[in-house]
């Protein structure tokens, strides 16, 4: 954690990159002779995308696979694209109303298993973008593991006309 | 259609770069996956025991990445869709590279029988039935790249026989998507064009047609709506012969691609119904039934085009559409990939069909224009048929995983 915005390369990055998805790096806090996986080490991510608009709120999808033996917690997910990312989850409130909020501690990635971040489900959400996010183009995300591990990948911007739910804190619309 | 499935080939179709492969899905799991489609196609399914075995034609995949486009030396596919579009003004280099990318993603994606990212459809991509996607650029994407055209990217020079409406030619981009399966081509080009949005305006399309997976043999020449053969004289693929019309060498990006030549030809049904099957058979200089030519048997046979009647006329007449068309010099050769149309007919009319004339060469200028030119100047097939749609492209080379259609122009 300590480290993260020293040792990893953020933001856009516009040619560098295959557009298919790559989990570029992973990194660890924890020292070498460990002999434990880390979250870092054992998550990636296929099918991400996230998409695009051209200022205000996006939202980053895939499927995160766990391919170690313990549960991971996905705990925080930075970018610079945005000023201000969170990780949320899509649920009925009270009114029984379906709205996305920011998701308790975290996403849990089953031990062995997977979760899928998609429009109407858990995603990534980028609440203040820092610059148009214009199709084609790659975003490049950290992912933080409750172990303080990171995992960082990229993924393509592309154009799509759903995820256009409101949200719990102000009916904001992604659009907007 | 493609000639290489023919049965005097058997073993053909294995020497060549685009084998096809079984099960989108595991065909990136490894070789013992991979088996030739022909061999498949040509297992007897008559018995239940073995119709068993006969892999779905769903699941067959053409592999989208490598030297060349897949799409061109592909046998050709039941249903094919050309889709022609203008950039937007704003697109720059840089939207050219970033739309490239997307789509290029789309195609490989769908291709191999995955859903493309950020489809809302993904059950519609399960069955490519031998899908293939495959990008032409005009010379308008070629001049917003900031890049210089091969000599015979531009407009075909005009025709006295042309009668071309804006609405079926020309283009900045083209993306011909063809599959076995109309349902899989709907579902592709809707993903193609959505994620076009951005950067482009759709122009034209036109949608066309060859006989069904499973009607007749694999590698049969098609039949036009004429009812003639179609396409007999292709060059194969996989042959060197092949390899020389339609690959380009010597043109910078576009080494490694070919040119494209799409053109509208309305056929006049009506009219060929009233031509006696002499007639018809004069016209073309083959015989309507099997398409041998008129000094031969069968399909296949050399025609002899010094053979004289009784009389001492030419058997095959010298206005007959294979004679104008045919070149002594080698050079003037085309790879012709066309498919059917069968639109609706405009009021009080019970016919609105012709084909939509697809062929490939590496130089449209020396290859494709003579033959044309001694077309216009006498063919008396044009009684019955007008080009009414014309569009010249260059298709770039393949890419590698990881690459994208288009990076020899705009990396």
């Amino acid at each position: 954690m300590i480290t993260r915005s020293t040792r990893i390369r953020l933001g856009i990055f516009l040619a560098a990159t295959a557009l298919a998805l790559t989990g570029c790096a992973s990194t660890s806090t924890q020292t070498a002779d460990n002999a434990t996986v880390t979250a870092g080490d054992a998550v990636s991510i296929s099918d991400a995308w996230v998409k695009s608009a051209e200022s205000g709120m996006s939202a980053g999808f895939g499927e995160l696979t766990n391919d170690s033996d313990a549960d991971v917690t996905v705990v925080s997910a930075t970018t610079e694209a945005s000023s201000m990312v969170e990780l949320h989850e899509t649920v009925e409130n009270e009114n029984g109303e379906t709205v996305m909020r920011q998701i308790e501690g975290g996403f849990v990635i089953p031990a062995n298993g997977s979760i899928i971040l998609e429009p109407g489900g858990n995603h990534i959400m980028l609440m203040d973008l820092t610059a148009p996010l214009a199709a084609g183009e790659e975003v490049t995300f950290t992912l933080t593991f409750s172990d303080d591990t990171t995992y960082e990948f990229t993924a393509p911007v592309k154009d799509y006309s759903g995820a256009n739910e409101n949200y719990e804190r102000g009916d904001m619309d992604m659009d907007n | 259609m493609n000639p290489r499935d023919r049965q005097k080939h058997p073993d053909r179709a294995g020497a060549t770069r685009r084998q096809f492969l079984l099960g989108g899905t595991v065909a990136g799991v490894g070789a013992v996956a991979a088996i030739a489609v022909e061999n498949a196609l040509s297992t007897d399914s008559t018995t239940p025991a073995m119709a068993a075995s006969v892999p779905l034609n769903g699941d067959v995949t053409v592999p989208f990445h490598g030297a060349h486009q897949a799409g061109i030396d592909t046998a050709a596919q039941t249903h094919g869709i050309f889709l022609a579009l203008d950039l937007l003004a704003e697109t720059d280099r840089d939207g050219l590279r970033r739309m490239m990318r997307i789509l290029t993603d789309d195609a490989a994606r769908m291709t191999q029988g995955q859903s493309a990212l950020a489809d809302s459809e993904p059950e519609l991509a399960v069955a490519p039935a031998r899908l293939t996607v495959t990008f032409g650029f005009g010379s308008g994407l070629v001049a917003r790249a900031g890049a210089t055209n091969p000599t015979w990217l531009k407009p075909l020079p005009a025709f006295g026989i042309d009668r071309l409406q804006a609405e079926y030619s020309d283009g900045d981009l083209l993306i011909q998507i063809a599959a076995d399966d109309p349902l899989t081509v709907a579902h592709a080009s809707r993903m193609m064009l959505k994620d076009t949005r951005s950067f482009a305006s759709l122009r034209w399309t036109q949608q066309g047609f060859r006989r069904a997976h499973g009607s007749v043999k694999p590698g049969t020449t098609m039949r036009n709506l004429f009812g003639q053969v179609d396409g007999t004289a292709n060059p194969e693929p996989g042959t060197a012969d092949f390899d020389a019309v339609v690959w380009n060498t010597t043109d910078g990006w576009a080494a490694g691609g070919t040119g494209i030549v799409v053109r509208r030809i309305a056929m006049n049904l009506d009219k060929w119904d009233r031509l006696d099957r002499p007639g018809r058979d004069q016209a073309v200089g083959r015989f309507q039934s099997n398409g041998a030519p008129l000094t031969g048997s069968g399909e296949f046979d050399e025609p002899d085009f010094e053979a004289k009647t009784a009389i001492g006329f030419p058997v095959i007449p010298e206005f007959s559409h294979m004679r104008r068309s045919r070149s002594h010099n080698p050079r003037e050769r085309i790879f012709r990939r066309g498919f059917n149309y069968d639109d609706n007919p405009a009021a009080g009319r019970i016919s609105n069909a012709g084909l939509i004339f697809v062929c490939f060469q590496a130089d449209i200028e020396r290859q494709f224009i003579p033959i044309q030119r001694r077309l216009d100047e006498l063919d008396l097939l044009n009684e019955w048929t007008t080009p009414i749609g014309s569009s010249v492209f260059a298709a770039p080379p393949g890419c590698s995983e990881g690459g994208y259609i288009g990076e020899t122009l705009l990396a």
